[in-house]
């Protein structure tokens, strides 16, 4: 089945407004007519469902936290990047849509990224008046730094904490419509299904993470928004309950996965301690901008880093990176950070780790500014670590931290299954192969408050008077099959616990699906599995009962996901044989070692269809690119 | 009025009457600590001064006539606050309806935490007090009009000086807190302002109490007497 | 380190609760303190038994899901410090800790460790934002904010509503977390039409729910992870108290 991406034709600056005028509308008498489902309530979901009902449709939101403003849009630090221009620098909206599609080395859609680029400047506007406290200027005018090596001054912040004070803006925007009765509120309830009437979305089946209730929800349409999936790698900087499952779920009802494998690594977390890590924790990566990444350059060099000289010392990107030195792109930093572990140079107890030195900037700067700087970084590392920066050299060690994949979805932001709608991190749409600093934030934004609440219009209005309730049986059907499933993993009662499971999926995940790819290794982790999921369904112990909490069985059903989601990660890496963005096939690089891609073959979108009995299909949406010219990256 | 009486059910209200009569009840303690003092000064003029409260509010006013109003205003003052402390704690009790097995407290004071029983040690001493040296009825040798005698044949006795001198020092944690508290109640507060009420705090809950306190210690010690 | 634990174990909302000992043998001190309970559940889990529940999400100290009372201090011993981020190292081999939910009428507890905060939301429904719809926003820099209140709403607006002050004050009081949202948008000009409006329906939803009343004990202060400072209850004071005297706020 081919996929039609719907892109609107004309010149790209107008190919957002002429669809807005294309797009059908609700008349506003009708909007209370419409439930919409809205599974998530991050920056994304949250936005989402707090313009839908300020427009007048009836919302349900789900997430399974206590509270929305717990969602993991929270745990951003940097920044979120607009193309408004106030530093006077030459930006544009052309420049951050052209730094956006350069930045995913060109797997993204010109058209969905030029949007992005266009409703930036509308999100500031709305965060602002939201009450937002962004940094500003003594003028009272807001504040910019630079990102990410973009070259402009585009990214707002507040502080390091600019994901939660979004977060708790369009949160502070959802209450408002709880509180107005046109949002009803799910907290503590995960979404296990989606149920399809005729082929169209129309509804969910949940789970009450309090009394273990398995219900239905009917609606006209079902939006989801519920993240990424790195945690299928167990460790990732990701919330511990982020998990895949609802995207999954959908995607076992037919909707395309797209580009799985596009998964980005954070150079600068605090490395691993023990095998009782839980997580990882990400430093902001404006800490490159001072410090300087280094390790001994003899391999088990055992001595502490402040009593290495300075000429045993391999300051490894500056050598290799003259120009940029330790400010090369996230993906280049991880990898080489990886390499230099690899060749046995790492320093720290699990000899995976790099150091990142401040002592220069010290020397130069003085503690004072550097504190300034990167006081609350510093302190959150010595919390952690319980060694003081000021003194000897942070350790850091690459982890993952976002996906650019997810659900395909067209322009109007619809999966391939009819009303059935993805926003933010769980859908595959705007980063291509790789995700710049301050974008995500952009983008679960643009995609709740300025895109979804137009195109969902559309569809709705094809679809009036058309109501289902969950008396339909298609909703006891799904609910049947979610309760089999639920009974299924508590009967199972073997002998190993879910997050030892969890563990060792993301280890075979880490080792052959992580920074680098090979062919062997990805057939290789195909089969180990395919063991392991065998094994967990032999073998795994949920201890406790449905009908009560029990964090056992919810993390059982993910992990049970994250395996089939593992698969199909390795299947698309293994598949695209070029080297792009965050994924790195070792098969296809420079002769100097860098991510060489193939533009001839794979200028496409790797959209996967579910195969219950097999090896997944592939379906190719291919790239335009109309406007960007397409360049080999060059950081040397 | 009826806005008044609304306003009251709010906790925050509740605590701005408890600031405010709090003021009140400063404002009276301290006066009468100073008035106290006269004690230094000999029997004429602490007596003359006891007579001349009285001759308060002339000659608009008959003879002791301001002073019983400014009694039934203490009175109300003294009673507002009780009636929101008790309330406030009836309250917070239901707040906490289970309480933890183990709790470690991080910033409360001493004098934070005894307010209330601090609260209910000075009702008794100020009924004792009334009835000791207003009233005379519990005093061994009272003499109306002789405040000086009065004083110091009560505080000869070491038993009922040493309870006045503990009594005063329970008031000397209360304002402790109180008259920090208050402020924040009130919501009056500020950058500069801040380390002022600290400052204000212990300042007169000092200047009070050492008042109050040199009194009986004066006549115990000898330093005052017939 | 060998460690003690006396843990709140509640099997439901209407469950009897009672305190159990559980032995941590091999706690390592880098762990965090959630690491450990994740290996103490690991433990109990092998040997069949249910393992303790607790909020838990981010780790990193910005989500507010986690919540324990460690030795009877919301999040334990380290200041400024959730608990997700509290790391064994500040505990000595053969530590006894006690380890207990928050504890308030308006947090019933749902499961051992886990406690309903939905109050929170409640209070943030009744009036904690700005009105305004997607779209009829003003360009950002037209409405211009002296960095220093910018500064100060931050402040207000760090907290992460994870319940401490309440857990913590001994009246079981919510000043602290209400005052935080009524401050940040009360400091910033966007917020100015409905200051009024604002703070006294969030006081009266937060006197709705069952916490109780600020004694100026400073104990949720010394708590708070975020560490917001008891003087935005000072100013939510003052500004309710004018609001209900001198407005038409209701």
């Amino acid at each position: 089945m081919p996929l039609n991406a719907k892109i609107p034709s004309g010149p790209i600056e107008q190919k957002w407004d002429r669809h807005r005028f294309d797009l059908k509308l609700v008349n506003p008498a009708n909007k209370r007519k419409f439930d919409i489902i809205m599974v998530g309530t991050g920056l994304a979901g949250g936005s989402a469902a707090a313009t839908l009902a300020e427009l007048g449709y009836n919302v349900k939101a789900f997430c399974f936290q206590d509270s929305p403003r717990r969602a993991h849009s929270i745990a951003a630090q940097g920044g979120i990047n607009a193309a408004k221009n106030y530093q006077n620098d030459g930006d544009s909206i052309y420049r951050l849509f052209y730094d956006t599609v350069k930045g995913g080395d060109y797997r993204s859609r010109e058209a969905n990224v030029h949007r992005l680029a266009q409703v930036s400047v509308n999100i500031i506007d709305q965060c602002a008046a939201q009450g937002v406290p962004f940094a500003r200027e003594y003028g009272g005018t807001l504040d910019n730094r630079s990102f990410g090596g973009a070259q402009v001054s585009r990214t707002f912040y507040a502080r390091g904490q600019t994901g939660q004070q979004l977060l708790l803006g369009a949160y502070q925007a959802l209450e408002r419509q709880i509180g107005a009765g046109k949002v009803t509120m799910y907290p503590r309830t995960e979404m296990l299904d989606v149920v399809l009437i005729d082929g169209r979305a129309r509804g969910i089946v949940t789970r009450d993470l309090i009394t273990g209730e398995v219900s239905s929800h009917a609606a006209d349409a079902v939006v989801l928004a519920t993240g990424g999936y790195s945690n299928v790698f167990f460790l990732s900087t990701n919330a511990k309950n982020c998990n895949v499952t609802a995207i999954w779920r959908a995607h076992r009802r037919g909707a395309h996965f797209a580009n799985p494998c596009f998964t980005q690594i954070h150079p600068t977390c605090i490395p691993v301690s023990g095998d009782y890590q839980s997580k990882l924790t990400l430093m902001s990566e404006s800490l490159r901008n001072d410090g300087r990444i280094w390790v001994p350059k003899t391999k088990g060099d055992e001595r502490p880093a402040n009593q290495i000289p300075e000429a045993e010392r391999d300051y490894y990107l500056e050598r290799k990176y003259p120009s940029f030195g330790n400010l090369v792109p996230r993906d280049v930093a991880s990898r080489n950070a990886k390499e230099v572990c690899d060749e046995g140079q790492g320093v720290g107890p699990s000899g995976l780790g790099v150091y990142l030195d401040f002592a220069e900037a010290i020397g130069r700067l003085g503690k004072e500014a550097i504190s300034e700087r990167y006081g609350n970084l510093f302190e959150m590392y010595e919390k952690i670590t319980g060694e003081d920066p000021y003194e000897v050299p942070m350790r850091i060690y690459p982890a993952l931290h976002y996906t650019m994949g997810g659900l395909w979805v067209d322009y109007n932001l619809m999966t391939s299954v009819e009303g059935l709608y993805a926003i933010g991190e769980a859908n595959f749409s705007d980063h291509g192969a790789n995700r710049l600093g301050a974008s995500a934030l952009m983008q679960g934004l643009a995609d709740g408050y300025f895109v979804l609440p137009y195109t969902i219009g559309d569809y709705l209005s094809k679809h009036m008077d058309e109501k289902v309730t969950t008396d339909h049986p298609a909703f006891a059907a799904t609910e049947a099959e979610v309760r089999d499933r639920t009974e299924k993993l508590l009967a199972i009662d073997g002998s190993r616990t879910v997050d030892s499971f969890h563990r060792e999926l993301g280890k075979l995940m880490w080792d052959h699906c992580g920074m680098n790819r090979n062919d062997a290794g990805l057939r290789l982790a195909l089969e180990k599995i395919s063991a392991l999921e065998e094994e967990f369904w032999r073998d795994v112990k949920v201890v406790g009962s449905s009908d009560t909490v029990n964090q056992s069985l919810e993390k059982a059903g993910r992990v049970a996901d994250f395996f089939e989601l593992a698969k199909l990660m390795c299947y698309d890496a293994l598949e695209r044989t070029e080297s792009c963005g965050g994924h790195f096939r070792e098969e296809s690089q420079t002769p100097e070692g860098e991510a060489l891609r193939n533009d001839e073959d794979f200028s496409y979108v790797s959209a996967w269809g579910y195969n219950p009995d097999g090896a997944p299909q592939l379906t190719k949406e291919d790239l335009e690119f109309e406007y960007v010219k397409l360049t080999q990256r060059s950081y040397k | 009025m009826k806005w008044i009486f609304e306003l009251y059910r709010s906790p925050i209200a509740k605590k701005a009457v408890m600031a405010l009569t709090g003021v009140i009840l400063f404002g009276f303690v301290l006066s009468h600590m100073a008035g106290n003092l006269k004690v230094f000064q000999g029997p004429e003029k602490i007596n003359a001064y006891a007579e001349g409260l009285r001759e308060l509010g002339k000659p608009i006013l008959g003879h002791g006539e301001l002073l019983w109003i400014l009694r039934v205003g203490l009175l109300a003052a003294v009673g507002l606050h009780m009636l929101s402390a008790w309330q406030l704690t009836k309250l917070n009790r239901k707040a906490r309806p289970i309480s933890y097995a183990k709790r470690t407290p991080q910033a409360a004071t001493y004098a934070s935490r005894t307010m209330r029983y601090g609260g209910v040690i000075i009702l008794f001493f100020i009924v004792y007090h009334l009835l000791h040296l207003t009233v005379g009825n519990v005093h061994v040798d009272f003499k109306h009009g002789d405040v000086y005698h009065n004083l110091v044949t009560a505080f000869q006795n070491p038993l009922i000086a040493g309870f006045y001198i503990l009594a005063v020092t329970s008031l000397g944690f209360h304002l402790y807190h109180g008259l920090w508290s208050l402020f924040q109640s009130l919501g009056w507060s500020g950058p500069r302002f801040n380390a002022f009420r600290r400052q204000f705090a212990i300042a007169f809950a000092a200047i009070v109490t050492v008042g109050f306190v040199s009194v009986p210690l004066a006549i115990l010690s000898g330093f005052i007497g017939h | 380190m060998k460690l003690t634990l006396n843990v709140w174990r509640q099997a439901g909302p209407d469950a009897e609760g009672r305190m159990q000992r559980y032995e941590a043998p091999d706690v390592s001190p880098e762990m965090s303190f959630l690491e450990m309970l994740d290996v103490v559940n690991q433990r109990l889990e092998e040997n069949g038994e249910e393992p303790i529940v607790f909020d838990h999400d981010c780790r990193e100290g910005i989500c507010g899901a986690c919540s324990l009372m460690i030795d009877g201090v919301a999040h334990g011993p380290q200041a400024a410090t959730t608990a997700c981020q509290l790391h064994m190292r500040h505990f000595k081999d053969g530590d006894e800790i006690t380890i207990e939910p928050w504890r308030a009428a308006a947090f019933p507890v749902l499961k051992d460790l886990m406690v309903d905060r939905s109050a929170f939301d409640r209070i943030i429904q009744s009036g904690g934002y700005i009105s305004i719809n997607t779209g009829s926003a003003p360009d950002a820099n037209e409405v211009l904010v002296p960095k220093v209140d910018a500064d100060q709403a931050f402040e207000a607006a760090a907290c992460i509503g994870c319940g401490a002050c309440v857990a913590q004050c001994p009246n079981g009081a919510a000043q602290l977390f209400t005052s935080a949202k009524v401050s940040h948008l009360g400091l910033v000009p966007q917020g100015q039409p409905e200051r009024d409006q604002r703070v006294v329906s969030m006081v009266a939803q937060m006197e709705a729910e069952a916490f109780g009343s600020c004694t100026n004990h400073r104990e949720c202060e010394a708590v708070c992870p975020k560490e917001i400072s008891i003087d935005f209850i000072a100013r939510m004071n003052r500004d309710y108290l004018k609001a209900r005297i001198m407005s038409r706020a209701k």
